[in-house]
């Protein structure tokens, strides 16, 4: 199992330089800088400041320049926050959306599988049809409609919570964007173990199971959960890292310190590095949680155990 | 069967208990705490818009930075709140007789926000820095006009040599090129705020973080989240903190006018920066007496490029495209948050100036679309030879909306479909600039300082905002004139026959003057609609003082 690890971590490597060559050469395609606005900068100006961030120098220069940064640690300082580095932006940012995520994986991991078990067991009933109607919703109606739902109930019109992310530490300022991030997932993890379950369930040994008296509760906790989880697993771990990474939408309606803005916004303002900061980040999650995930098929199911 | 059916049911109960459970937990989560819409006394919540960039005047790009700077530090020269110019540090000035130099008189109780004495070499630093090619300043224009400002930025001549002396302590001298009457309105904005040296030399690059920047404003940086919150608190040493009423000041960093409207909704904003254009009736009937709309110094305008076809050396067809838009449907029908339709570049409300207007202002829409078809039958364009036109706007639900209806407005004067291609702001800008793709644009101009100056010079043949590639030597002439003019009555007369010239050649079309929107408490006093758009935060105050939110 360490030797799996460590040779997928090796393995890493490669696209992870793949990764950063892919997005500097495609933020730097893109039309426009990060000092351009309707307000010109005069000619001198904009040579100052070529010089100060090194925009002057031919662009595979740049690339070394950025990449012996990045191997030292150093992603450089950002161009929009120009009093903090792409380090510190993402810093601030990361223990925020984290919790958030996690958070909102939690509830979703709880609500999604809870749902998706009881209609499973009781499928094609009233109760199923209710809860697989909700989820549909839940996937269907987007967050940009959800989250400003969401504050207008709790928030604007019963008022029990905040519209948005209030300073100081309460946790009442964490309910509605948790919410917002955890339905759209609660909804996609009920109906994937739902589906995955009722096979599940229709299986020989879970027939024989039941032959043998056990509780339906008890087939369900101890055989059948375990191998209807797998599909399950499959769609967590590239969802883990999309919601621990924030969503643009959640933060820009709560106006949350998130990466999800600072990756758009970062890109709408051409801050190169940021962008190119971002990316690594993401690049190294999604690598980390589908090397999990596999690890994990491994505990599930022992027959793709690997060696 | 029925032993299965019974086997079953406990199984889903329980499972329903568990579900039960967890959502329980989750709503008694709710009640653990009060949500914090009351925070501390005398904090004042204004949303901002996007998020200020940087809190150092001399790399900050955005306005919601500079309105924050102005919170936070002071020039020679201030607002009060109508937007009238007040002394700043400086207590009094002197110029001299030929408008060159000007020598003020700074305040012996100025004091920086670490309790030390505001001196006239923090201004000659500052001012300094500002066009020090080392530092990379993105705005140097404010002090263009000093004594080797523009040498300096272009590395010909020594930061020391900048027309700015400390003549003593409590005495600053700045000597100009050449008269800018405008120049005490130039010394309010935050690039030519004082800088304190000594917390440069300590941090460096990082002085305007949190816990490292020291200002002289009324406020000082008390705390700042990238992307979502900045935390003033008053600045105890600022020389009339006397009369600064609120203790505390959040911007809130929310870019969707409706997530704005919502905290305003729920109290949790006393200021907002922006309304929701789509309910805006809405917002009109809810909140009538909170809601706040006047107009700024500010023109959206179409642009021509006129460096190629089909706009070079064609005025027919740029004054023909202009005369069909009829610029009353587009405030009316599309912005409809009380804009006013634009017949000038310059926006009116500078004392003394009359801007000049577009001929066809007088006329009727049937005279309007009459002369338009003859000038542009002139330009030689027919209903077989048709105009083929791209407009170019970037991104946005009205702009959207102004282009589809600009299109329809030619198609049923001209018969010809311009095509509208939307881009993203960046793109666009770049486009605009490069000028070898565009057309027609859409772009804005807002004035920094109020003189037809600050948007006359943006025609100017050598001025970098010139995005339609204009050249005129007859403009730029008079221009000159008026710049070497000292008597102000004849210098706005050089400067209207300028605008009359610009409005003749027309290369750009003026659509709407633009107007602020902000929701702002009942519970605030002290605000007062001005057209620069500022609103310093000690100027305001709650009407009730004992309870601040």
């Amino acid at each position: 199992m360490l030797r799996f690890a460590l040779r997928r971590l090796l393995a890493a490597i490669p696209t992870l330089l793949l990764v950063i060559l892919l997005a500097f050469t495609l933020v730097r395609i893109a039309p426009g800088g990060p000092f351009d606005a309707e307000r010109g900068l005069p000619p001198e100006v904009e040579a100052n400041i070529a010089r100060a961030y090194h925009l002057d120098e031919p662009l595979p220069q740049q690339f070394l320049r950025y990449l012996g940064g990045v191997i030292k640690g150093d992603f450089g300082p950002s161009f929009r926050y120009s009093d903090y580095t792409v380090s510190q932006v993402i810093g601030g940012a990361l223990p925020v959306s984290l919790s958030l995520g996690a958070l909102a994986m939690l509830l979703a991991l709880l609500l999604g599988l809870g749902a998706g078990a009881l209609a499973a067991v009781r499928p094609n009933t009233l109760l199923d049809r209710a809860l697989m109607t909700v989820a549909m919703l839940g996937i269907s109606v987007p967050v940009f409609v959800v989250a400003p739902l969401l504050v207008l109930l709790f928030a604007v019109t019963l008022g029990w919570l905040p519209a948005g992310w209030t300073s100081g530490d309460n946790i009442s300022r964490y309910i509605l964007p948790v919410l917002a991030l955890a339905l759209p997932q609660v909804a996609y993890i009920a109906r994937i173990l739902r589906g995955s379950l009722i096979e599940v369930l229709a299986s020989d040994y879970v027939r024989t199971a039941r032959a043998q008296g056990l509780t339906t509760f008890r087939i369900l906790v101890v055989h059948a959960l375990r191998p209807a989880l797998v599909p399950v697993l499959s769609h967590l771990g590239p969802a883990v890292v999309g919601v621990l990474t924030g969503s643009v939408v959640v933060e820009q309606v709560f106006g949350i310190a998130g990466l999800g803005q600072h990756f758009v916004n970062g890109a709408l303002n051409r801050d190169y590095t940021l962008v190119l900061g971002l990316v690594i980040l993401y690049a190294a999650l999604i690598i980390l949680a589908n090397l999990i995930v596999d690890i994990l098929y491994g505990v599930l199911d022992p027959r793709v155990r690997t060696a | 069967m029925t032993e299965s059916a019974t086997r079953r049911r406990p199984a889903s109960a329980k499972l329903t208990v568990v579900f039960l459970l967890v959502f329980a937990a989750l709503f008694a989560l709710q009640g653990c705490e009060q949500p914090d819409t009351a925070a501390e006394p005398t904090t004042l919540h204004r949303g901002v818009g996007s998020d200020p960039d940087s809190l150092d005047a001399h790399k900050a790009q955005s306005v919601q930075a500079f309105a924050v700077l102005r919170d936070l530090s002071e020039g020679l020269m201030a607002y009060d709140r109508h937007g009238g110019l007040v002394p700043g540090v400086a207590e009094s000035h002197s110029v001299s007789e030929d408008g060159l130099r000007y020598t003020f008189k700074l305040r012996e109780d100025a004091r920086w926000s670490n309790g030390d004495p505001v001196t006239a070499d923090d201004f000659v630093y500052g001012l300094r820095r500002l066009v020090d090619p080392a530092t990379a300043a993105l705005r140097v224009k404010a002090i263009a006009a000093v004594v080797n400002a523009n040498e300096i930025v272009a590395g010909d001549s020594a930061p020391e040599t900048l027309g700015v002396t400390a003549l003593d302590p409590l005495t600053l001298e700045i000597v100009l090129e050449h008269p800018t009457p405008y120049f005490l309105e130039l010394l309010t904005h935050p690039t030519t705020h004082p800088v304190h040296a000594a917390s440069v030399a300590a941090h460096g690059a990082a002085f305007a973080r949190p816990g490292n920047l020291v200002t002289n404003g009324a406020y000082r940086l008390l705390n700042l989240t990238p992307g979502s919150l900045v935390e003033l608190e008053r600045n105890p040493y600022y020389w009339n903190d006397a009369n600064t009423a609120i203790d505390r000041v959040h911007y809130h960093a929310l870019p969707q006018p409706m997530s704005e409207y919502n905290r305003f909704r729920a109290g949790e904003l006393h200021v907002t920066s922006n309304v929701p254009p789509d309910i805006f009736e809405d917002v009109q009937a809810s909140f009538p007496a909170e809601l706040r709309i006047a107009l700024t110094f500010t023109t959206y305008y179409y642009g021509y490029n006129v460096t190629r076809p089909p706009f070079k050396d064609s005025p027919e067809l740029r004054r023909a495209l202009s005369m069909a838009i009829d610029r009353d449907v587009l405030v009316e029908k599309i912005t409809r948050r009380g804009e006013r339709p634009a017949y000038s570049w310059v926006p009116p409300g500078i004392t003394g100036y009359e801007p000049a207007e577009l001929s066809f202002k007088g006329l009727d829409r049937e005279e309007r679309n009459e002369q338009a078809r003859r000038l542009y039958a002139a330009a030689g364009y027919s209903a077989e030879n048709p105009a083929e036109i791209e407009l170019r706007y970037n991104t946005s639900d009205t702009h959207r909306r102004i282009a589809l209806a600009v299109q329809s407005m030619w198609r049923d004067v001209f018969g010809f479909e311009a095509k509208l291609i939307n881009e993203e702001f960046a793109v666009l800008i770049a486009n605009m600039q490069a000028r070898e793709i565009t057309e027609v644009f859409r772009s804005s101009w807002g004035g920094e300082y109020i003189d037809a100056h600050s948007f006359l010079s943006v025609f100017e043949s050598d001025n970098p905002s010139n995005l339609a590639g204009w050249s005129s030597a007859e403009y730029d002439g008079l221009m000159r004139r008026a710049a070497a003019e000292q008597n102000s009555e004849a210098r706005n007369r050089h400067l209207e026959e300028a605008e009359r010239l610009l409005l003749t050649e027309q290369p750009l079309i003026p659509l709407y003057y633009y107007v602020s929107k902000h929701l702002v408490s009942e519970d605030i006093e002290g605000w007062a609609d001005n057209v620069l758009d500022f609103h310093y935060s000690h100027h305001l105050s709650f009407a009730d003082a004992a309870d601040g939110d």
